[in-house]
């Protein structure tokens, strides 16, 4: 049994991102909106978000709460069809020598946990392609 | 058109750590200090406007009028994270231009102590995973899903002007720290006052690539105010109060509008720009005008955007601008002559009214051995992430 971690990974043989879209202006968002941040339409559809992309930010994070393991890299990715997506990167040596802003990245997911009743969470982050 | 506000006195402590003192004490000691500049008293105030964001339910406005003079004023405690303080003198110079008042008091103060990584809360895993939040998330997503803390960011912040612009790197985000900490050494009420080379800068331990801990601002604790008049008071004044007021030529707040990533990357550019540009309209002064700029530099990748934003350098060219020195204190526009948030501190509340406190010195030719000669006219710009950004451009009396 596996449960996203977030509402808007959307698990399967091919899991991807959920967004939803203004129907008015195109805007999307991540999580429920009660009017658009853009254009203050309240009509929203969902829509699937390009699995590629390119890496628009990053850093690489060596001081968190104590129980998070370091260093990982955080980064921004813009997907190939123009949505912003914080993740992290995966399966990335964590060397700035290593990560080239604009490098294309492909979304994949992986198990982040195990609860007591055997349910894994399955998280997602940007792998290069 | 609005009455113009002076700045009559100001005042503010030290920066850095009071195990022994409150954050009551901190105010209270801002607030006489400014009262006392201003050559007026706590009976002169028509009202009393207080920030502060840790304590932001505490009622620190009326704490502090049990310190200094129970008057019955109205007092305003505000909260709006790092631009706290410039919302605390904005709503004081709301209210003299609303006809509400004469003379108000503004105060910033913060008692962090040694709190550590904001926004870095301990990760607790439920034994059943249940969907909660705006998300749905089953587990706390920072470090997962990137990362909340401040370090990162901002990080992320400068790295995608990095994206964008070419010739910056992790060396010219170092040299902006490198200048903050060599400025702190002239400034008595900072928090840290040592001189580091670019080496020592960039090979102290990575936070979050490319802040190194030299590179991010500390927590602490600190206090300032500011004494507001507004002009026709302004007129009924001595001539030795007139001359050593600071005009504020403008005073702009603004919030971050709608952009594509803003809700995966919060966006500190484009309420910077807004504001930066209202507050040249407001002042009728450009970036070339200023004298000296305070700015936000909570990490190291933050001010060197912001030199892109609030338009001290050519656009796209923040790099070449710190390389060849300009935003030294001998350079064309000297920014964070004080030390910045990075040495000079950064008591989150205090900030905003601080920032005013250092541009209002140098106008007045007080500001001792880290004085910028002839300064005339000085730019304060503080950011809260969330997001709002407070912008002030002050004026030396032509008196």
């Amino acid at each position: 049994m596996q449960i996203p971690l977030v509402y808007y990974l959307v698990l399967g043989d091919e899991p991807y991102l959920q967004a939803n879209e203004c129907t008015n202006c195109g805007a999307r968002f991540f999580g429920r909106r009660n009017a658009c941040a853009h254009c203050g339409h309240r009509e929203f559809k969902p829509v699937r978000v390009s699995d590629t992309g390119t890496l628009r930010t990053f850093s690489i994070v060596y001081r968190a709460a104590p129980t998070i393991p370091t260093p990982y890299v955080s980064a921004i990715v813009l997907t190939d069809d123009g949505t912003s997506v914080r993740s992290n990167l995966i399966n990335i040596e964590p060397d700035p020598a290593k990560i080239s802003l604009g490098m294309k990245v492909k979304l994949d997911t992986y198990v982040v946990g195990t609860d007591d009743d055997g349910q894994e969470a399955v998280a997602f982050g940007y792998a290069p392609t | 058109m609005a009455q113009d506000i002076w700045v009559l006195g100001t005042h503010m402590t030290a920066f850095g750590r009071y195990p022994d003192q409150d954050a009551v004490d901190l105010a209270a000691a801002a607030a006489l200090g400014a009262l006392d500049d201003g050559g007026v008293t706590i009976s002169d105030m028509d009202l009393l406007s207080c920030g502060t964001l840790f304590q932001a339910n505490a009622g620190m406005g009326q704490q502090v009028q049990k310190q200094i003079g129970q008057t019955g004023i109205p007092v305003y405690n505000v909260s709006n994270a790092c631009a706290t303080g410039a919302t605390a003198l904005r709503t004081v110079i709301m209210a003299i231009r609303a006809g509400e008042a004469d003379l108000g008091l503004a105060i910033g103060v913060e008692q962090m102590g040694k709190m550590g990584l904001l926004a870095g809360g301990a990760r607790k895993e439920k034994n059943v995973y249940e969907p909660s939040g705006r998300f749905g998330a089953v587990m706390p997503i920072d470090g997962i899903l990137g990362t909340d803390t401040m370090p990162g960011v901002f990080a992320q912040a400068g790295m995608e002007y990095a994206n964008d612009n070419d010739g910056v790197g992790f060396e010219q985000f170092a040299k902006v720290a490198q200048k903050n900490h060599a400025h702190s050494t002239l400034n008595p009420l900072a928090q840290y006052q040592k001189e580091f080379s670019l080496e020592e800068v960039m090979g102290s331990p990575m936070q979050s690539y490319p802040n190194t801990l030299l590179m991010c601002c500390p927590t602490g604790d600190g206090a300032a105010a500011c004494v507001l008049v507004g002009e026709e008071r302004f007129a009924t004044l001595s001539r030795e109060q007139q001359s050593r007021a600071v005009k504020i030529s403008a005073s702009v707040l603004t919030t971050d509008p709608y952009v594509e990533s803003g809700a995966m990357q919060p966006d500190v550019n484009t309420l910077t720009r807004n504001a930066a540009q209202a507050a040249y309209e407001q002042a009728g002064v450009g970036p070339e005008d200023l004298s000296l700029v305070e700015l936000h530099d909570c990490f190291a990748t933050a001010e060197l955007i912001h030199y892109d934003n609030l338009g001290l350098c050519e656009p796209g060219g923040a790099g070449d601008f710190i390389d060849r020195g300009a935003p030294w204190r001998d350079g064309d526009t000297p920014v964070n002559v004080s030390g910045g948030l990075i040495s000079k501190g950064h008591p989150i509340g205090a900030t905003g009214v601080a920032n005013v406190y250092e541009v209002a010195t140098h106008l007045r030719g007080e500001a001792g051995d880290r004085q910028i000669e002839g300064a005339n006219v000085g730019l304060a710009h503080v950011i809260g992430l969330g997001s709002s950004c407070g912008v002030h451009i002050l004026e030396k009396s032509g008196i």
